[in-house]
């Protein structure tokens, strides 16, 4: 079962001790703050995790890959993650066992 | 923007808290996240995006300096997929804001 939103704000309840709402409010403007800081063209960068940055793509031509007709993509700002070293270096640890 | 900044926009909508459970509540945050995607499980946040871990399959590598091959082994990496509404927002606001670290 993937994480979710619910399970961030059950951990701060426990770990703590902020109630329900607080929680939830908490969470809700974590993940709000990133996303109005990266519409706001500012890339933003968390230590021991990684760094969330903008790239301006320019149009290129592109293809429907079921017809095979030509579509152009048009030029757009895109988000990318690039993970931290610490971070890499925990999941790298990871087996694979699911 | 980086983390302490984060945290600094974060406390002062959230007025009610201290600053240091402000600052307790983001690392708490995380270190979930970092310690989901190192159990192998994903993290879906509606608007926001998804992380997942992508397979690298074990491969031939060189030693940049030396010159020499060194086998690496097959690893995972993390993976973060925006979500529609990111994209959305980021599309809509790049003729307004340059990018800016």
């Amino acid at each position: 079962m993937a994480l979710t939103k619910a399970d961030f704000a059950e951990r701060l309840f426990d770990e703590l001790g902020l109630n329900k709402r607080e929680a939830k409010e908490m969470i809700e403007l974590f993940f709000e703050e990133i996303k109005s800081s990266l519409e706001k063209g500012e890339q933003v960068k968390i230590s021991g995790f990684g760094k969330f940055e903008l790239r301006d793509k320019s149009s290129r031509p592109g293809r429907n890959p079921k017809t095979g007709e030509e579509i152009p993509i048009s030029a757009r700002r895109v988000v990318t993650f690039r993970s931290g070293q610490k971070l890499k270096a925990r999941v790298e640890q990871y087996a694979g066992a699911k | 923007m980086t983390k302490s900044e984060l945290i600094e926009a974060l406390a002062g909508q959230l007025p009610h808290l201290a600053f240091k459970d402000v600052e307790l509540a983001v690392n708490c945050v995380i270190e979930q996240m970092s310690e989901t995607l190192s159990a192998g499980d994903r993290i879906e946040i509606r608007g926001f995006g998804s992380f997942s871990l992508h397979h690298r399959a074990p491969r031939m590598g060189r030693n940049p300096k030396t010159g020499e091959a060194v086998s690496l082994t097959a690893k995972y990496v993390p993976h973060f997929k925006p979500g529609k509404e990111l994209r959305d927002r980021v599309d809509a606001s790049r003729d307004s804001f340059k990018i800016i670290d």
